[in-house]
């Protein structure tokens, strides 16, 4: 067994011992941890959310009994003293000696403190421990001006901390700009106004030549001869690599600090390695985990018989500064390399954004991010796989101008496997899809525990989130997208079978085709998909209709429905509006004009139902269908009959239209208008399928919707006669009835749809499929089987005898009540 | 919470007889009325299974459970309100959403065509 000493237990040191742990199959180590901190390792990158309420435990890498279960023998509170590199041997404070074959100094970093007169004085801190936090803590509750020196990515931190706690923050910056190392002149200008903005005081090239003060500091004095009133100090201003006890035990280290590493991170001592904040590789102190990981995963590698090395490290990164985001990635400032650079910024909102393109505008190098960073991912992957850029690089930048949306998502899955998604972890996007793949994972929590993914900085959770969602639709295909548990078929797939087999009853399709009793998912689209194919009266299978087919009305509140007459294009006779007002007044219904022009009447109980739409068709109206996922409206202008500016006839179009359509089933309910101009007063534009007038015809646009996500629609074809119209309109609807899942509107039908509007029309304009003769034959067919519902209901006793609301007593819901608003009832409203 | 669950603490010995069976839809649901109480009765035909429970919905307290399409997720029946969907056990009442409301079931019997539910104490207990 190897004696494994680790010196240091800060968040490297606990990830060594993770990694190692992960690592070594059966008890090949004996690992002792000595931190001189009282407590384990704890996250020190989110050492700021102490201050708004994060607690100890919630900061904690790993509780000290995770050390226990792991067979590591963890001293808290224990400062090494001295190595004896011949015996091999660490002596602590406490006298304890401790053997190894392996030692890891893991001593991490102090705060560096310039040497400024009256830094010893009482109301100065460092930024740094939780112990130092406890002590800002305390202290600020009798200040009330605090400067941070620093204006380094820590010090901003620090700042932050410094407003939480109530205080007037003021950040101090030796260099003429904030974050220095991250950010260029412009970049630095908009953080600075937005951190004004918060109340943050910003002082930039200053240098502090003294604090002042007697029993308490009263301000500091710059070496310009300023002073700043300030009554606490947070120094912020660097890392000090904690050398000390290797310089004592003989290891070289460098002039300005840091033990010196080679690639395998061996010091100057073959049999003791250096990793993190105090190891000094290739000049460079990394003074970010996410290197500080990397190099405990070269050194678990070297000690288990894997020789990885260790290479210079990316130092990108993206934080979230007191709510403004701030990212730089690859080579942000391109200083000696020749390039391109594409900037926007924009002092209004507070965004600037930059980036560094090679000189043939192929590869992207680095930038700058502030104010909105989302695409940070995204930028720095196409970076670091040296991705070739597209033609325009500035959409990267600029986002996507009126592209289809998901364009996030896809960008993720068209990274190469190897581009590393969490950097913390080091984990690539190959290794996260066969865990989601292989692990069945379906929510950011299982990856997490997975693959570690996600649990350092947290920056690629927005990542993870798209790799999830992608990778999980990439399965989806053999997967997800079945029906549901009792169908193991797509929507697709089950609607062929439907209509090859001929089945015409769920019971006989579940029966052959799935399994079990079905449910609330496969019940409704198998109804919808037998009213699309074979167009029989629904009520002949009720019972799966969805809940508002089942009495071909709309649940209301209350258990109650609502009545809907079809009042094509939204055209209606003074006669059949009384009508309406007749049997609303008879049977007291609420009455409401809808937005898709017609009327709707609520407050009817299901026993009333029958004779509602008695009366309502002996005057001529019909099912408007509006409890269907099916067509609704097709609202329509008054257009050139009566408009001065209309060009075509838009109502008659409209009500042709949806006379044609009427009482279609789809996978969702359809929308649909008709303007009889291009002033558009119908909002054809928001609808399923819209039709506008031109000069010369109509425009038939597509796939457009109102509701959570509008979406315009898009133009499927222009200047086209009625009957072109007609025809694309039925191959169109039969094509989307045809492949779209269940529930699925046809806008977000087509943004689903691979190759989006250009292969719709392919198919529908210029019948690239073949299909478009035989889509038209089964409209033809679902047009002329057209049947109004509520009808048969009203002719048919049997049918008629399902509408009362008990089996065994002709009495109403006695649990019904009414009050009243506005001169008409409304229903008494539920609980919560 | 707890009040929406319509409970019945009390040993439930009496059978009432709600209608024949050709009352009930096949494969769905149907409200009996029972002394001022509404019970929903669900019939599953593939196996002849019957089962009874409140017809009001605890999440909205609506009473529209027996409107509700039913089924089973892995072979446990259940019926989903037809409101919002929250589905219900009709073995043990349980919300299968992972939600707090809980629906009160009554055990059913079918005997020479008629309809039974077990609705709790006879009359005057």
């Amino acid at each position: 067994m190897m004696n494994i000493v680790v010196i240091g237990n800060g968040m490297v040191g606990y990830k060594f011992c993770e990694k190692l742990v992960a690592k070594s199959t059966s008890k090949a180590f004996n690992i002792t941890v000595i931190g001189e901190e009282p407590r384990p390792a704890y996250d020190r990158v989110h050492l700021s959310a102490y201050f708004s309420g994060t607690t100890v435990e919630e900061l904690t890498m790993a509780p000290a009994s995770w050390y226990a279960e792991n067979g590591i023998n963890l001293l808290t509170g224990e400062l090494a003293i001295s190595i004896d590199r011949t015996a091999k041997t660490v002596t602590t404070q406490h006298g304890r000696i401790l053997s190894y074959d392996k030692l890891i100094l893991v001593t991490g970093s102090g705060a560096f403190v310039p040497p400024i007169k009256g830094v010893e004085k009482d109301g100065v801190f460092v930024y740094r421990t939780i112990e130092d936090l406890e002590a800002i803590i305390s202290y600020s509750k009798k200040a009330k001006k605090a400067a941070v020196i620093g204006g380094g990515l820590l010090g901003l931190e620090a700042a932050k901390a410094v407003l939480d706690l109530g205080l007037e923050a003021h950040v101090v910056e030796f260099a003429p700009r904030l974050m220095p190392r991250q950010l260029d002149e412009a970049g630095s200008t908009i953080l600075q106004n937005k951190l004004e903005s918060l109340g943050i005081g910003i002082h930039l090239t200053k240098n502090t030549a003294s604090i002042e003060g007697e029993n308490c500091i009263s301000g500091m004095i710059f070496t310009d001869g300023t002073f700043l009133e300030v009554d606490m100090v947070v120094i912020s201003a660097g890392i000090k690599p904690r050398d000390e006890l290797a310089i004592k035990s003989g290891l070289a280290t460098g002039t300005r600090g840091g033990i010196v590493v080679n690639d395998s991170l061996q010091t100057s001592d073959a049999d003791i390695f250096a990793i993190g904040e105090c190891a000094l590789h290739g000049q460079m102190i990394y003074g970010l985990v996410a290197p500080g990981y990397e190099m405990a995963d070269v050194v678990v590698s070297q000690l288990t018989g894997n020789n990885k090395t260790f290479t210079a490290y990316d130092m990108s990164t993206k934080l979230k500064l007191i709510g403004v985001d701030v990212a730089s990635f690859g080579d942000p400032f391109c200083t000696s390399t020749k390039h391109r650079t594409i900037v926007l910024e924009d002092k209004v909102k507070g965004v600037y954004k930059r980036i560094n393109i090679s000189e043939d505008g192929k590869r992207l190098l680095g930038g700058i991010l502030v104010g909105e960073a989302e695409s940070y991912n995204m930028l720095l992957q196409t970076a670091k796989n040296n991705i070739l850029l597209p033609p325009n690089p500035e959409d990267m930048i600029l986002g996507a101008r009126g592209g289809s949306e998901g364009a996030q998502g896809s960008g993720v899955m068209s990274l190469p496997d190897e581009a590393l998604i969490c950097s913390c972890e080091n984990v690539s996007k190959g290794a996260l899809c066969s865990a989601i793949t292989e692990g069945e994972l379906s929510d950011i929590k299982d990856i997490k525990k997975c693959t570690k993914a996600g649990t350092g900085c947290g920056g690629c959770i927005p990542m993870l989130n798209d790799l999830l969602t992608e990778t999980m639709k990439a399965q989806g295909k053999v997967v997800r997208k079945v029906l549901c548990e009792h169908f193991t078929y797509t929507r697709q797939e089950l609607f062929d079978i439907i209509k090859i087999s001929g089945i015409r009853t769920y019971d006989n399709l579940i029966e052959e085709y799935g399994k079990g009793h079905g449910c609330e998912v496969c019940k409704p689209a198998v109804a919808s998909m037998m009213a699309s194919i074979w167009n029989e009266m629904i009520l002949k299978q009720a019972t799966i209709q969805d809940t508002n087919d089942q009495y071909l009305a709309n649940i209301q509140r209350g258990g109650t429905y609502s009545v809907v007459p079809r009042i094509p294009g939204g055209e209606i006779t003074a006669e059949k509006l009384i009508v309406i007002g007749q049997v609303a007044q008879k049977y007291g219904l609420y009455c409401k004009i809808t937005g898709g022009q017609r009327i709707d009447l609520f407050g009817a109980r299901v026993d009333q139902l029958p004779d509602i739409w008695e009366e309502l068709i002996d005057a001529g109206f019909e099912s408007g269908h509006a409890y269907g996922k099916s067509l609704r409206t097709v609202k329509s202008c008054v257009g050139s009959t009566w408009c001065r500016f209309g060009v075509q006839d838009s109502v008659t179009f409209a009500i042709e239209v949806e006379e044609r359509y009427k009482g279609l089933r789809a996978p969702h309910k359809l929308k649909s208008a008709v303007s009889g101009c291009v002033r558009e007063c119908a909002e054809a534009q928001s609808k399923d399928f819209g039709i506008i007038a031109t000069e010369k015809g109509w425009n038939l646009y597509v796939c457009g919707n109102g509701g959570a996500k509008p979406q315009h629609a898009q133009l499927l074809a222009s200047d086209i006669d009625k009957e072109t119209c007609i025809k694309y309109i039925d191959r169109f609807l039969m094509f989307y009835i045809k492949t779209a899942e269940p529930l699925t509107r046809t806008a977000t039908w087509l943004n689903k749809l691979e190759g989006g509007i250009d292969y719709l029309k392919q198919v529908v304009v210029h019948d690239s499929l073949g299909m478009g003769e035989q889509l038209e034959k089964e409209m033809e067919f679902l047009v002329e089987t057209y049947q109004c519902e509520w009808r048969e209901v009203v002719n048919n006793p049997q049918l008629r005898q399902r509408f009362k609301h008990f089996i065994n007593s002709d009495e109403a819901d006695p649990q019904i009540q009414f009050r009243e608003e506005r001169g008409q009832k409304v229903p008494v409203g539920w609980s919560r | 919470m707890e009040s929406h669950v319509i409970t019945n603490t009390q040993p439930a010995t009496h059978w009432f007889k709600a209608a024949p069976v050709e009352a009930f839809s096949v494969n769905g649901g149907a409200c009996v009325q029972y002394k001022g109480m509404q019970i929903a009765v669900y019939h599953f035909k593939a196996t002849n299974e019957w089962y009874a429970s409140q017809n009001m919905c605890p999440h909205k307290m609506q009473m529209v459970l027996s409107r509700g399409l039913i089924g089973d997720t892995c072979g446990e029946p259940k019926v989903a309100c037809p409101l919002h969907k929250r589905s219900f056990s009709l073995v043990t009442g349980q919300n299968l959403n992972g939600e707090e409301y809980a629906i009160q079931v009554y055990p059913v019997k079918v005997e020479e065509g008629f309809v039974y539910i077990n609705v709790g104490p006879a009359e005057g207990h």
